[in-house]
């Protein structure tokens, strides 16, 4: 058995004159769990879409567990399971009643299929709410029981298309340790993200993608190395006072690599961080620009995408 | 097929917890009847009645022979089950009888009646004074048969006096009878003409499966199914439009992620949109049969019939989710659509006085085919009788629903 479980070969997806996904090619390992992290728009679910063999692709191929998308689609839904950005239930439906449709549009039926479906409630935390209507749940509550309806098959990989959007920390926590157990029993799992912090948490490997194309791919430490040892500062200011000539002072102090403005921060990759704050507090100053925060950090992924990129992750 | 079923059992038990469907489904066509019904006096007992013992009031301020013999002809034995004549002296308490509705019509024969068709001892009839007729005009067919037997008898009168200048003439030329003699004998043919006892009223009534006795026109007959088979069109705009809101929800990508085929998905969609609409029809017939008593005709062929109504009305929905892009624009397509299939099939009015080329138009509707099947099977029809109907509701479900199907599936429905 191959050690890879999902090989993309020059995957590409045009929506007529938009290219969504250009070239991407990829391999997942078994038990992994591989972050696609990029900002909103960058094609991660058109990705995911492809693999899932919702949508065809341009051009390319890819493979899940041996199966072409393009050649044997049937065979690939039956070994993933996919957690789609949207809350994708039927809301004056209950979880139990979700649940169990969905399990029989997987094959699924009888005892099997109720005895699992108590399992997956028991893994998201839900149990004591099955019979409650969809309709009633918290914002929390509708992503959990989405990411269990993609658990019920027991599929060997599943895929995660932001699972986390616009709810609770809370609830953010729950998933993402329900995610991390999801792997230790030994689930693949490909979790897309424009979340820094979820894919530094979760991840084996990152691939970082940004207007439809792969634009680097490795472990954290792989990925932070393509920005050295440089710094990340970032010194909040008031947008308004973001001039082009403040942003072109900041560039010409001593030691810094590249500027960017925008979020109502400016952040600069810089070779120390430390010894360069004095400068750049300074020449704030002198451009009228009032410092309110200050930051330094060491390279992490929103320095790799913002050396990458020229823009934040969050733009 | 199995997973087909469960999906169209899925979209049935989400439009049952849908109280606004429901709503709409249910209670409206019932309100919309029943309101109905109580306006035209369906519940009352003062709207159109049965054409049997129809109630007239006659008043004779004549007196002489002609209107004597009127006055037995609404007496007759001849006319007993079919008019209730009440005698009254007073024409404006007649007209007031009519005015409240207690009779259907007044025949006022007034003075000098039959002086104006009989001639006089100098031979000369007298001036003409019509009959009056005052009919309830909520009321046209029982004022009908009164009129009618009023003109019966006058025609016959006509004749009678046809007959007797007739028989004068030959009887002078012969010189059977004297000049002095021609006015009474003329007048003697004529009342006999006039007294006949035959009957001026043939009532046959036929019915299409030969019963003895045909059904009492209801005009909840009418407004039910017409209601019904209207707010069917609703059921199924909303079923088509519960695919493109699966698209919106996700849940339609999220079942295609699965190994689910889109045959399948289609196919139980299609199955979704017909239970509900048959289970929204089975549910009216069985009320408006409990609560207002009306008949539908032969259990199976209505049963038939609603099964290929339902059907035909499910292409009409699948081919809206095809050709609109969001829920909302179903919504819009949808609502006209059902107002114009209303109108045109006839399901607010009979379609019986439209013009010609109407008459081939509503034939798109499954409206028009429904309730043409529904009122022949009300009266008495078969299966047999609406076997054409559902052919042509089948043909229909067919052509619509096979289009819609191309139409989805070569259609990017996900982005």
């Amino acid at each position: 058995m191959s050690d890879l479980i999902v090989t993309t070969n020059n995957l590409s997806k045009s929506f007529g004159d938009v290219q969504a996904v250009r070239g991407v090619t990829f391999g997942i390992r078994r038990g992994e769990i591989f972050s696609l992290l990029g900002p909103n728009g960058a094609g991660k679910t058109t990705t995911i879409s492809m693999l899932s063999c919702l949508i065809e692709p341009t051009s390319g191929d890819a493979l899940v567990d041996g199966h072409s998308i393009r050649g044997a689609p049937q065979a690939v839904k039956e070994v993933i399971g996919v957690v789609p950005q949207e809350v994708a239930l039927y809301q004056s439906l209950s979880a139990h009643e979700n649940l169990l449709f969905w399990g029989q549009m997987y094959g699924m039926n009888g005892n099997i299929l109720r005895q699992r479906i108590a399992e997956v409630l028991q893994t998201v935390g839900l149990a004591d709410r099955a019979k409650d209507r969809i309709e009633t749940y918290s914002g929390g509550m509708k992503r959990r029981i989405n990411i269990a309806v993609g658990l019920l098959h027991r599929p060997r990989l599943v895929f995660m298309d932001e699972p986390t959007v616009g709810i609770d920390p809370q609830s953010r926590r729950n998933i993402l340790d329900t995610v991390k157990t999801l792997n230790e029993q030994g689930m693949t799992v490909l979790y897309t993200t424009h979340y820094m912090e979820e894919a530094q948490e979760l991840s084996d490997r990152i691939g970082i993608i940004d207007h439809g194309e792969l634009i680097a791919l490795g472990t954290q430490e792989e990925l932070s190395q393509l920005v050295g040892q440089e710094d990340v500062v970032e010194l909040r200011i008031t947008e308004m006072q973001v001039t082009p000539a403040l942003l072109q002072a900041l560039e010409q102090a001593s030691g810094v690599r590249q500027v960017n403005a925008g979020d109502g921060a400016v952040s600069l990759i810089v070779e120390d961080g430390h010894a360069a704050l004095p400068e750049l507090i300074a020449t704030s100053n002198r451009h009228e620009a009032r410092v309110t925060g200050v930051s330094v950090r060491e390279p992490n992924l929103e320095a790799v995408f913002l050396h990458l990129t020229g823009r934040a992750l969050r733009d | 097929m199995k997973k087909a079923l469960l999906i169209g059992l899925k979209d049935l038990i989400i439009v049952a917890r849908d109280r606004t469907a429901l709503l709409l489904m249910l209670a409206a066509p019932f309100a919309l009847a029943l309101g109905l019904g109580l306006v035209t006096g369906r519940f009352s007992g003062a709207s159109e009645t049965p054409i049997e013992e129809i109630p007239v009031v006659i008043v004779d301020q004549d007196g002489q022979q002609l209107s004597q013999a009127l006055v037995e002809v609404f007496n007759s034995a001849d006319v007993a089950t079919l008019l209730d004549p009440a005698a009254e002296s007073d024409p404006a308490a007649a007209r007031a009888a009519v005015d409240d509705e207690r009779a259907a019509a007044a025949v006022i024969i007034p003075p000098g009646f039959t002086d104006s068709i009989i001639p006089r001892e100098d031979g000369v009839p007298g001036p003409v004074v019509p009959i009056e007729i005052y009919a309830d005009p909520a009321r046209k067919i029982s004022s009908s048969v009164v009129q009618a037997v009023v003109q019966q008898f006058l025609a016959r009168v006509e004749s009678g006096v046809v007959a007797g200048q007739v028989a004068v003439s030959q009887l002078l030329e012969h010189n059977l009878i004297t000049p002095e003699q021609a006015v009474t004998v003329g007048q003697n043919v004529g009342l006999d003409a006039a007294q006949s006892n035959e009957s001026l009223v043939n009532l046959a009534t036929e019915t299409l499966s030969g019963e003895d006795e045909a059904r009492e026109f209801d005009v909840m007959a009418i407004l039910a199914p017409g209601f019904a088979v209207f707010f069917l069109m609703f059921t199924v705009t909303n079923g088509g439009r519960s695919l493109l809101d699966e698209r919106t929800d996700w849940t339609l990508q999220r079942l295609l992620t699965t190994p689910t085929s889109m045959t399948a998905v289609l196919s139980g969609k299609v199955i979704g949109i017909f239970l509900a609409g048959f289970a929204q029809m089975v549910i009216l017939i069985l009320g408006t049969t409990l609560l207002f008593g009306l008949y539908w005709g032969d259990l199976r062929a209505v049963i038939a019939l609603i099964a290929a109504t339902v059907l035909g009305a499910t292409g009409w929905g699948m081919l809206l989710a095809a050709l609109a892009r969001t829920p909302n624009q179903v919504n819009s397509i949808g609502t006209a659509l059902m107002i114009l299939f209303g109108i045109l099939g006839g399901s607010f009015a009979p379609s019986a006085n439209f013009p010609a080329a109407l008459q081939s138009l509503r034939l798109i509707t499954p409206n028009a085919w429904a309730l043409d099947g529904l009122a022949v099977l009300a009266l008495g029809g078969t299966m047999v009788d609406v076997g054409q109907t559902m052919l042509a509701l089948l043909l229909m479900a067919l052509l619509l629903g096979g289009v819609a199907v191309f139409i989805l599936r070569h259609k990017q429905v996900f982005f």
